[in-house]
């Protein structure tokens, strides 16, 4: 009896809910950290950066109103496929980012609790940030958070998993959509993360993933006229100052994080920094 | 229409001084820029002259609010709370005075700057005030730390009450700040300095600087500052926010709007009319969250236009010192001209004017109430920002229709729904993309209440709890 050959697989885009090649045909080569080749990743481009944009806008109005509960049952379900995958991506991982097995293991267990401690915010956001206002008159006053609605994320460039799931979550968890630029170099384990956003009822363009080059791809979403929001994580701090440049042509949100470990409490620091405040009155009378 | 007496409030009662000058570390001073004549723009006679900031004075005033910062920022909170009800408390004493002052400066009716700018400038120190020692309540941690030094920028459409909303939460958060009130409408911020100044406020920790765009320039490149907070036109915004990319400095902005007033088929005709009328006409249309777009339903159209001619028909236009003025003078010659031009732009893409047949002063900044019937979508009138008197009336058919078409602009600051029915207001409540949703009401402010906006019309809050956040280093 032979060895067996593996089936390999091939690391494409994800982008409203089907997972493309990059619509430019480019690829680009992607490696351990010692050096040694693990893929050839879909290398995206302006017009991959677009068609997310239009994917995450279309998707937009469902996922902003679905029920928060259902957002909230969403993102735990997001949890139990990952947590069905624990070896798989615990492999990945330690490719993509070196260190021990057991390190990795760690580092996709931290994941998926994160997953989980974002499914319980949906339902509870709104009254934490929200209010209502005494104001001084006859009226009923009350605000709420809303999602801001198209939020481009630059994943971070270390934190292939656990980095990249940190900044996500927040997102979608108070109804935003999401067009992520993964890490440049270790995007595997974001292509497999979005197998399992496709397996998880999480709807098609509510997250759309695109794999390539940071410097390429970031100023054409920081420019994008239909996007609402842009976290700057993963941007090098040599190019943060063009794409805010970029940003303020539509008055976008600009999300700056400060240094902390992905491991730290996460609290509620990115979850406020994509959400609007609306303010409703009406008159109090009979 | 009745005819009433003339009841003029006296113009005695601002107790304007020939000159006015900037206030920087606690002592008013003559500033290093020109010294200009602020006119009344109801008749165009000069008020009093008024010297500007130069950008060594800008730099004066930031020195000066980072020495005082470290020490207002670690005065208890309950001490710092007193300071801010003094100046409310001194606020409300002088109440007629800045009233009639400010709508001198500004051209508002009287009515306007007593029972809204002043009292409600007012209110919101004495919100603030009980902030001050109750941070660690506030939802940002056990221990909120002030940002720094702000840098304030605010329009001439409400000069006090702008300014109020600007300093009030950056001073009972600890912060320091530099204040500069529009060109045209300098006065009464500069009395606020003198109240400031007799609340025994400590030198340096508010500073306020006279002058225009250049030192708004100035302000907002100076690198001694931590904070920019800017109220003005979505062009401006914009520009203020590229100035400081990359600089880590933080922004809040308050910018244009273009907001819909939707009317339903079963609405309250006569309520709706009322609040038609205050969405777009208070304070001559210059309010960013103005109902300037009027959306109706089209199977009332007609009924609902011709109910508003007859309730525009008795307004009465003209002096801004009189007390049964409804509508006063358009702040400046520049604002007068935009408002021209995109009315007439209005014309000439098609739409139907009207205007209210009334006899202006022929002296001053004077534009007549003004509605444009068959307005498109794409024209100027239904997309910019006129910042007047001017109301572009659009027509839809179901809810759908109306989200989708006051949805249909960059901005997205305030929005108005009119409907008996319960069910569609807070259908219609949830899927306006506005930071403020009037229903069956319109231009409400309460320093309780947030406002602020969504898409061009820029981010953060002010008023509130939320208001804090501007002024609190929470991440």
């Amino acid at each position: 009896m032979s060895d067996r050959v593996a089936v390999r697989k091939t690391y494409k885009l994800y982008i409203g809910g089907a997972f493309p090649r990059s619509e430019s045909g480019r690829s680009y080569p992607v490696s351990t950290p010692k050096g040694e080749l693990l893929a050839h990743a879909a290398q995206a481009s302006r017009k991959d950066v677009r068609d997310a944009v239009v994917a995450a806008r279309k998707a937009f109005g469902g996922w902003s109103k679905a029920t928060a509960y259902n957002r909230g049952q969403i993102l735990y379900r997001i949890a139990e496929m990952l947590e069905g995958r624990r070896a798989q991506f615990a492999d990945e991982l330690a490719a993509a980012e070196g260190g021990s097995a057991r390190a990795a293991l760690a580092l996709v267990d931290e994941a998926i609790d994160r997953w989980v401690y974002y499914a319980g915010w949906p339902d509870k956001y709104a009254q934490v940030a929200g209010s209502t206002n005494p104001v001084a008159g006859p009226y009923f006053t009350f605000s709420l958070p809303e999602p801001t609605g198209v939020v481009g994320v630059l994943a971070p460039q270390e934190s292939a998993l656990l980095g990249l799931v940190s900044v996500l979550a927040p997102v979608i968890a108070t109804g935003n959509t999401a067009v992520v630029v993964t890490s440049q170099e270790r995007p595997l384990p974001a292509v497999s993360l979005s197998e399992v956003l496709a397996t998880s009822d999480l709807p098609g363009g509510v997250v759309n993933v695109l794999t390539g080059r940071t410097a390429e791809l970031a100023p054409w979403l920081s420019a994008h006229r239909d996007v609402n929001a842009i976290d700057l994580t993963g941007a090098a701090p040599s190019e943060r100052r063009e794409l805010e440049i970029a940003a303020a042509d539509n008055v976008k949100r600009v999300f700056v994080p400060r240094e902390s470990g992905w491991a730290d409490d996460p609290g509620t620091t990115r979850l406020a920094a994509f959400v609007e405040t609306k303010t409703v009155w009406h008159p109090i009378g009979v | 229409m009745f005819e009433y007496a003339p009841a003029p409030e006296s113009r005695d009662i601002a107790r304007l001084k020939p000159d006015y000058q900037i206030y920087v570390d606690g002592a008013f001073r003559d500033g290093r820029g020109d010294a200009i004549k602020t006119i009344n723009p109801a008749d165009e006679t000069p008020l009093a002259e008024v010297s500007e900031a130069s950008a060594a004075d800008v730099d004066d005033a930031v020195k000066a609010a980072r020495k005082a910062a470290d020490r207002w920022a670690k005065l208890p909170g309950k001490e710092r709370g007193k300071y801010l009800f003094r100046i409310a408390r001194a606020i409300q004493e002088r109440g007629r005075e800045l009233a009639v002052l400010e709508s001198l400066d500004n051209g508002k009716p009287i009515r306007e700057s007593r029972d809204v700018d002043i009292p409600t400038a007012a209110a919101h120190f004495f919100y603030y005030a009980g902030w001050a020692d109750k941070l660690p309540h506030a939802g940002f941690g056990p221990n909120p730390r002030p940002v720094g030094v702000a840098g304030q920028i605010v329009p001439w459409n409400f000069p006090l009450l702008m300014a109020a909303w600007k300093i009030a939460p950056a001073l009972a958060c600890g912060n320091t700040v530099v204040l500069k009130p529009a060109e045209s409408t300098p006065l009464t911020a500069l009395v606020l300095a003198e109240i400031v100044a007799e609340a025994d406020v400590p030198a340096g920790v508010v500073n306020i600087l006279a002058g225009g765009p250049s030192v708004g320039q100035a302000v907002v490149e100076h690198r001694g500052l931590d904070k920019i907070a800017f109220t003005g036109s979505t062009e401006v915004g914009k520009s203020i926010q590229r100035t400081l990319a990359g600089t880590g400095r933080r922004l809040s902005l308050e910018l244009g709007g273009k907001a819909a007033n939707i009317v339903f088929d079963d609405a309250p005709l006569d309520q709706a009319v009322e609040g038609i009328v205050n969405g777009i006409f208070f304070n001559q249309g210059q309010v960013c969250c103005a109902g300037s777009r009027l959306l109706v339903q089209e199977s009332i159209e007609d009924e609902l236009i011709d109910a508003l001619k007859r309730r525009l028909e008795t307004l009465r236009v003209g002096d801004p010192l009189d007390k049964n003025t409804d509508v006063g003078a358009i702040n400046s010659a520049a604002q007068l001209a935009r408002i021209r031009e995109l009315s007439d732009t209005g014309e000439t893409e098609g739409a139907t004017r009207w205007s209210l047949p009334c006899e202006l002063p022929e002296r001053g900044y004077w534009f007549a109430p003004t509605l444009f019937t068959g307005v498109a979508q794409t024209s100027r009138i239904a997309q910019e920002e006129i910042f007047g008197p001017v109301l572009s009336v659009i027509t839809f058919r179901t809810p759908d229709e109306a989200i989708a078409k006051a949805n249909n602009t960059p901005y997205g600051l305030s929005a108005g729904v009119w409907t008996e029915k319960g069910s569609r207001i807070l259908s219609m409540a949830n899927r306006l993309r506005a930071g403020v949703v009037w229903a069956n009401t319109f231009n409400r402010f309460d320093p309780t209440a947030p406002f602020g906006g969504y898409k061009e019309s820029g981010f953060g809050r002010e008023g509130g709890r939320h208001g804090l956040e501007a002024y609190l280093d929470v991440s």
